[in-house]
């Protein structure tokens, strides 16, 4: 034999050495079959249930928010300012200062409504309502219910609000049928008796009483309205409540709502008016989702670090049973990356495998909760869960199955591959 | 020509605090085609050596030379490499991989070092075995064969990837005399008609005087390098013939 170099010289195929790791890999699963299932279990019902639960709450929570989004305009614009007009004083010396200064409140409403709302529909996509708030009072045998009426151009309130779909009797559109009709919650109608066809008595806040003709009936599902809104045809809303040609509210229904916030700004910087946008309107409600998503996410993370301790559980076991193999197989010439991959990818294997049979049991058990019909007592409709299906969530889930199977395999893969043969072998002879 | 593989001064303490000496300043020289024994009582650091001199452990001081190359400096990797393509090992028990075949067994270092197609080390291994007189043996499992057949399917790994050197430690420590006859002719054959060289741990001094060259250890130090004459007394107790229980 001639002297050729000891030292590695062709890098022999990573294929054909992958093989023959996969090759062990699969003797060793395979003889610890059962816990092998369970750990594969583990990790299966860990992301199978991560990505149900995600799928409900992401699903019941954009559906709130899709209830929340239709059951308020996107963006409001009211007569009011944020802040006090600059007095003369303040705009002459820079040290003058007022303070407890208040808004004025105009009766002329918003100045030049027809102005706004065309330059909204002309500068915004979506569509516009101009309506004036007005209080009244409903007097019904003796009884005086306070009521906040809107007066608004039917069509148009249609188009900005779910009103058109909540009527219950007759149309919102009957208000233009003559000018004393008027539409009212239905449990404001059921307090006062009344039908459609009906006269009501209403009371302005400048004390005049109106009768107005009951055209139609509306439930929108919120008790409050329900039992303490009513609507009027604008003009006839402008008419009780002594304010002609007024209008106090512009509502807006974008087709993006989720471009609200700059909408409301450029509204806002360009009328000098209020305008709420509905996530300004939600802060709250809207954090709580952030914190509620983190708890979720927190909870996905810990279910499959628990299912991890199962990969690592049975890799440990897998490594202490075959210490004797691996000796043998470092004293052939097994490099140690060699022992440290061999047992990742057994880990890797159980998280691939867990994650595959989880995914599937995530889409079945996504779909059986959305079947899941159940009965409101307040309605007759049934209520089905709303469920949502996101290839994020199970990115998600299998990430992280999968990131901890390679870091529950690793630790005693590691271990085993440090091992130093002469001590294994020592020790059996 | 350089030695096939030569020792330089190694020695290997077990812990730097108490002061174990497993190996003591040992300096030795193996050229091609001798069969070399290493002899000496319990405890007297043969397998320590042998297992400095197949790079399985590190001298913590000396130098072991494989082909002339000084393997001091070398990687875990790189030791792990030459143990795989130039060194063969047999120990007294057999460590097969007990998932595996016969065959399975002698083609895994060749696998490993993959300069074979798989048919060719499949057919390799075949050869191997029928040469080592297991041909009807080939496709059965560690557990289905005798404790002779298991450790000729030993040899025929530690020939897998043609070693330029075979380290064999008490080979025929834990088999009947029959076998133990059957599995020395085998590695005298490997080195009288194959060309082989051997170095072998081995409390037998029968087997031992039967070899070319005998290293006797006393307490890690190499007390004769000398042909195999030499009169050594019999003080090793026979190693028993129990497998681990795990085997």
């Amino acid at each position: 034999m001639a002297d050729r170099d000891v030292r590695p010289t062709a890098k022999s195929s990573p294929i054909d050495v992958t093989l023959l790791l996969l090759d062990l890999a699969v003797t060793h699963v395979v003889a610890r079959g059962r816990q092998t299932l369970l750990a594969i279990l583990g990790v299966a019902l860990g992301v199978g249930f991560s990505v149900a639960m995600a799928a409900l709450l992401e699903g019941s929570q954009k559906d709130f928010v899709e209830q929340l989004i239709n059951a308020i305009p996107n963006v409001e614009i009211t007569d009011e300012r944020r802040e006090a007009a600059q007095q003369p004083a303040q705009l002459v010396f820079d040290d003058a200062q007022f303070n407890s200064l208040t808004t004025r409140e105009d009766p002329r409403g918003i100045r030049n409504p027809i102005a706004v709302t065309g330059a909204i529909r002309a500068n915004v996509e979506g569509r516009v309502s101009a309506a004036l708030q007005v209080q009244g009072v409903i007097r019904y045998a003796g009884r005086d219910t306070g009521v906040s009426l809107s007066g608004v151009v039917p069509e148009d309130e249609i188009s900005v609000s779910q009103i058109g779909d909540d009527m219950e009797a007759g149309l919102l559109t009957d208000l233009n049928s003559r000018a004393d009709a008027v539409v009212l919650g239905d449990d404001l109608a059921e307090s006062i008796n009344a039908e459609v066809g009906d006269t009501v008595t209403l009371v302005s806040p400048a004390g005049d009483i109106y009768r107005y003709r009951l055209v139609g009936i509306f439930d929108s599902g919120n008790v409050a309205a329900d039992a303490g809104t009513g609507y009027l045809l604008l003009s006839t809303a402008q008419v009780f409540a002594g304010r002609p040609n007024a209008v106090n509210t512009v509502r807006v229904s974008l087709d993006d709502p989720d471009t609200a916030p700059q909408v409301a700004s450029w509204i806002e910087s360009q009328f000098g008016y209020k305008s709420v946008s509905w996530q300004e309107a939600n802060e709250a409600l809207l954090e709580s989702f952030i914190v509620r998503d983190i708890i979720m996410y927190t909870v996905v993370a810990a279910i499959l670090l628990v299912a991890g301790f199962g990969i690592y559980n049975i890799i440990s076991t897998i490594t202490y049973e075959k210490t004797r193999d691996i000796a043998i197989m470092k004293s052939l010439g097994f490099y140690e990356g060699d022992m440290r991959r061999l047992f990742v990818m057994e880990g890797l294997a159980m998280g691939i495998a867990g994650s595959l049979v989880g995914a599937a049991l995530g889409v079945l058990l996504t779909i059986a909760l959305g079947q899941v019909e159940f009965v409101n007592p307040q309605s007759d409709d049934p209520i089905t869960i709303p469920v949502i299906f996101s290839p994020l969530h199970y990115s998600i889930a299998i990430g992280i199955a999968l990131g901890s199977a390679v870091f529950a395999a690793y630790m005693p893969a590691r271990k085993a591959s440090v091992l130093n043969p002469v001590d294994i072998i020592r020790g059996a002879t | 020509m350089t030695a096939l593989l030569e020792a330089k001064k190694i020695g290997r303490v077990l812990d730097e605090t108490i002061k174990v000496t497993l190996v003591d300043d040992v300096s030795l020289s193996v050229g091609e085609g001798e069969f070399v024994a290493i002899t000496g009582p319990s405890g007297s650091g043969k397998s320590s050596l042998l297992y400095l001199l197949g790079l399985l452990d590190l001298p913590t001081s000396g130098d072991v030379m494989i082909k002339g190359q000084s393997t001091h400096d070398m990687t875990p990797d790189e030791r792990a490499h030459v143990r795989l393509a130039e060194l063969g090992f047999i120990f007294q028990f057999h460590f097969l991989l007990p998932e595996f075949t016969a065959r399975g067994n002698v083609m895994l270092p060749m696998r490993r070092l993959a300069r074979l197609s798989q048919r060719e080390q499949h057919e390799r291994a075949g050869d191997l075995l029928a040469s080592l007189g297991l041909g009807d043996h080939i496709d059965k499992r560690p557990d289905q064969l005798s404790g002779g057949q298991r450790q000729r399917v030993a040899v025929a790994r530690a020939l897998a990837n043609d070693p330029a050197l075979i380290l064999a430690d008490e080979p025929t420590g834990s088999l009947d005399s029959k076998s133990t006859e059957q599995v020395f002719t085998i590695l005298q054959d490997l080195v009288d008609k194959a060309g082989r060289t051997i170095l072998a741990v081995t409390h037998d001094l029968d087997l031992a005087g039967r070899m070319d060259r005998r290293l006797h250890l006393i307490d890690g130090r190499l007390a004769s390098d000398a042909s195999a004459d030499v009169e050594v007394p019999h003080d090793e107790p026979p190693a028993d013939n129990r497998e681990p229980a795990n085997a």
